[in-house]
């Protein structure tokens, strides 16, 4: 930075003007402006959303149980499948990531606060009633859109139910939120690193937000665009995705993945730098590789933007672009295997402990390999035409997502909650949580490679029979996954409640400037940057 | 870089205005969602009041949000590093938005290399124009959709043109102001800004114009009338809405300089306001190009 001019005409009374005292009640909620106050809001957002989320999926699990319908009409199905992706998507995890910046990031960098804090504020409490109107649908005549999270036109359009309209409105708030909170982080990481910390200096986690947030304010709008366009062809006689008209629902496809792919890897590169702070705390070592990590998430952030027919090969390409977008997909690979690949030099002769954030993280580097090598599969055209649309492509995403984000996320949750609440969490409870998730995660989703391969298709709420011994294991998987959930509810609130003191640093491999301070975070860190070398 | 740069890093307290906003957001999105729901379905209801409550309401949060942030920023508290945050907030702003017209103009071009050659028959799609639509023959602009809708295509001479010298013209003179700003020329900002928003104003109503003949008897060039239809109205109406965010932007500029606010060192909002209406003016010459010329 070459800022070197000291603004004489400002006064000191600006530092003052910190507010020490919170406001109590709800309205230290609702007006907040602190970082930490905004991170915790978007963690328990999101937790709630999870198990929204998670409710809906065991009516799907039940639903699937047995061949044959028994508890839900096939349209209610439909909803179903379609809300839960939304959910746990949007709600769930981007939130979740979101919060771990607004908590992490500028204590992390030695900042104050979040560079535009009032934004901040705004970008969160959108959200909760975005999420109002999409749950309200539910509760309409026609019923929750039903159309699945990648609304595909013509479902969405000329096929869709008279919710739609509230599906737009919605995502567009979410959309909204997304790009704020993303502006707010770049910024945030731009322009208020204590001083000496040079980009190449800052924590693999600081870098991971940063590229992540790029590619949000990137893509969200395109996202605001089609389901512009969609609402036009619904609501306004246009027909972008009518053939008819002169569009082509092909088309919507193209602008949706165009969203859609980078999206999955803004779901997956805060997971990679959640997991790249934790390995070298519980191996204690250095993080193998830092530049090439650097590296490696911003080149698997470039290509993202290349690959996303990967997921429209069955649509009838001209031969070029299949090849095409087989190759780059396949080239993802590569950085992504330089990352797996230093995860695993890290540990290599580390003296580890395995505390339960290392758990998740191991766990995360095995099970986030199997989705990346299931993608793999999918990528090569000539096979996806087998696998598309079956359940194969169901268990790649839970295991990029599930095991891959969430963990992460559940990672990160155990190692920072120390600084967060002030107290350890409960050891044994959160082992239970660890191993339970472990096993009853691989049941549910291991099997659906299986069924994928021999042809059961997705989004469908009845099958033939012969998938109905895997069915009943993915389901109880799915019921035993489902309430080992609510452990961590458990150990969240234990450890909010009391436990043991946790010290400032609890984890003697922990580096970065958010061990610095004490446990609890105090509610203003870093007033005055810490010096950096 | 002295340590006093960031002791002087500006948090501000509470703010209730975030809270409004956030309401008035889920006001618009309800009101406009069972506005659009009831025109399809041909019903009346509540859903217009409320989506004009909740713009109601968001213009009063920007005035209550946005002076306390002048208030803020005239008293002294924000340091070098804030004006930064808020210059960067404001260009990735302006890249979002350069990210929403790109999944528009992604769509024209898309229809226009791929769609409409192919539903004509081209590449590998002989049986697609043979079968599906024997009588459809692939052009550009589309004026017979495959199912038979006609139109007209606008021409780029005329209103077009004048609007994209009008634009351009707005551009430099908007740059004008900014340099008579930073040199403290007062009265040559005012005049210089004053023509940059009378300039946009005429190109509005000059674009009001030219959909009026659109939508004329003569021209026939609805929304509704197929793909390019569709494209030329979402394209330039939606830069028509940044025109006029751009203009209220101008104004409001207008009205603080003759309060007497901006400094030749700090004028974060002016800057703003003139990057707005920059990138304004870039999109409709791309929109010039692919939309009218081409
Ligand atoms: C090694 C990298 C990866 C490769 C090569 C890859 C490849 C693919 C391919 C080819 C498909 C389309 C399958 C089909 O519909 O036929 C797909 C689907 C999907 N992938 Fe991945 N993927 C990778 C990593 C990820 C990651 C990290 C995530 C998210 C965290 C992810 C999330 C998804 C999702 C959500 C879908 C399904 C979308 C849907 O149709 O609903 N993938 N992947
Ligand atoms: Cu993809």
């Amino acid at each position: 930075m070459t800022i070197n001019t000291i603004n004489e005409s400002l006064d000191d009374a600006a530092t003052d003007d910190h507010h020490d005292h919170k406001m109590t009640g709800i309205k230290r909620w609702l007006y907040t402006t602190n970082h930490k106050d905004i991170g915790t809001l978007y963690l328990w957002f999101a937790f709630i959303m999870l198990l929204t989320g998670g409710a809906l999926a065991m009516v799907i699990r039940a639903e699937l149980f047995q061949p044959g319908l028994q508890i839900v009409e096939p349209d209610f199905f439909n909803q179903l499948t379609t809300v839960h992706g939304l959910i746990m998507v949007f709600g769930a995890i981007m939130p979740a990531f979101t919060g771990f910046a607004n908590w992490m990031l500028p204590m992390m960098i030695g900042a104050p606060d979040m560079a535009l804090p009032r934004m901040n504020n705004w970008s969160f409490w959108i959200l909760p009633f975005a999420f109002a109107i999409l749950l309200s649908s539910f509760f309409m005549e026609s019923g929750a859109p039903n159309f699945g999270w990648t609304f595909y036109a013509p479902l969405s359009t000329t096929y869709s139910n008279g919710s739609t309209a509230f599906f737009v409105f919605a995502v567009h708030i979410m959309g909204i939120s997304s790009i704020m909170g993303a502006i707010n982080i770049v910024v945030t990481i731009m322009n208020l690193r204590a001083p000496g910390m040079t980009y190449m200096k800052m924590p693999l986690f600081v870098w991971t937000f940063f590229i992540t947030a790029y590619l949000l304010i990137a893509v969200m709008p395109v996202l605001g665009g089609v389901v512009t366009m969609l609402l036009t062809d619904t609501y306004f006689g246009t027909s972008f995705f009518d053939a008819a008209g002169g569009g082509d629902p092909v088309m919507f496809q193209h602008i949706f993945w165009f969203f859609g792919h980078p999206e999955v890897y803004i779901m997956i590169l805060p997971a990679f730098g959640i997991v790249s702070t934790i390995i070298p705390a519980f191996a204690r070592k250095k993080l193998f590789g830092y530049s090439s990590m650097v590296y490696a998430t911003a080149s698997i952030a470039l290509l993202s933007f290349i690959v996303w027919a990967h997921h429209m090969f069955t649509t009838g390409m001209p031969l070029f672009g299949e090849l095409f977008f087989m190759y780059c997909t396949m080239l993802i690979a590569v950085p992504t295997g330089v990352k797996v690949f230093n995860w695993v030099a890290t540990m290599w002769r580390g003296s580890m402990t395995f505390e339960t954030p290392m758990l998740f993280s191991i766990a995360f580097v095995i099970l986030f390999t199997i989705g990346g090598f299931s993608g793999l599969m999918l990528a090569l055209t000539p096979v996806d035409f087998q696998y598309h649309d079956t359940y194969f492509v169901v268990a790649h995403f839970h295991y990029v997502l599930v095991t891959g984000s969430l963990f992460s996320i559940y990672a990160g949750a155990y190692f920072w909650l120390p600084k967060w609440t002030g107290h350890m969490y409960s050891e044994t409870l959160a082992r239970w949580h660890f191993w339970c998730s472990l096993i009853s995660v691989n049941l549910l989703f291991f099997p659906m490679h299986f069924l994928g391969l021999a042809g059961m298709p997705r989004r469908i709420p009845d099958y033939a029979l012969q998938f109905a011994d895997f069915n009943k294991w993915v389901s109880i998987g799915g019921f035993a996954f489902g309430l080992s959930q609510l452990m961590f509810l458990a150990v969240v609130i234990k450890c909010i409640k009391g436990g043991k003191k946790a010290p400032a640093k609890p984890w003697d491999g922990a580096e970065g400037l958010e061990w610095t301070v004490e446990s609890p975070a105090p509610y203003h860190t870093f007033s005055t940057p810490p010096k950096v070398d | 870089m002295t340590t006093k740069e960031y002791e002087s890093y500006y948090v501000p307290s509470q703010s209730h205005w975030p809270i409004i906003g956030a309401i008035a957001l889920f006001m618009i999105a309800v009101g406009a969602a069972n506005y659009v729901t009831d025109i399809k379905n041909e019903t009346s209801g509540y859903g217009g009041y409320l989506l004009l409550a909740g713009i109601g309401l968001v213009i009063y949060m920007l005035f209550g949000w946005f002076n306390n942030v002048i208030n803020e920023s005239m008293t002294g508290k924000y340091s070098h590093q804030m004006d930064n945050s808020f210059r960067q907030g404001m260009s990735w702003f302006i890249f979002s938005e350069v990210m929403f017209f790109a999944a528009f103009f992604g769509a024209l071009l898309y229809v226009r290399t791929f769609a409409v050659p192919w539903l004509g028959g081209a590449g590998n799609n002989v049986e697609t124009g043979a079968v599906l639509w024997p009588e459809f023959t692939a052009n550009w602009p589309l004026l017979k959709t495959p199912d038979g809708t006609e139109t007209t295509s606008m021409g780029w001479f005329g209103l077009p043109l004048i609007n994209t010298v009008l634009l351009l013209t707005s551009s430099i003179t908007a740059h004008f102001a900014h340099i008579s700003l930073e040199q403290n020329k007062r009265p040559q900002l005012k005049a210089w800004l004053g023509v940059t928003i009378l300039l946009g104003l005429a190109f509005l109503f000059f674009q009001v114009l030219e959909y009026s003949h659109g939508y004329s008897d003569e021209m026939q060039l609805y929304l509704t009338s197929g793909i390019y239809g569709n494209t030329f109205y979402m394209l330039t109406g939606f830069h028509g809405m940044h025109v006029t965010l751009g203009c209220v932007m101008l104004i409001v500029m207008f009205f603080r300089i003759l309060k007497g606010h901006f400094t030749p060192e700090s004028h974060f909002a002016f800057q703003a306001a003139s990057w707005y209406w920059h990138f304004v003016d870039v999109v409709w010459v791309i929109l010039f190009v692919f939309v009218y010329i081409l």
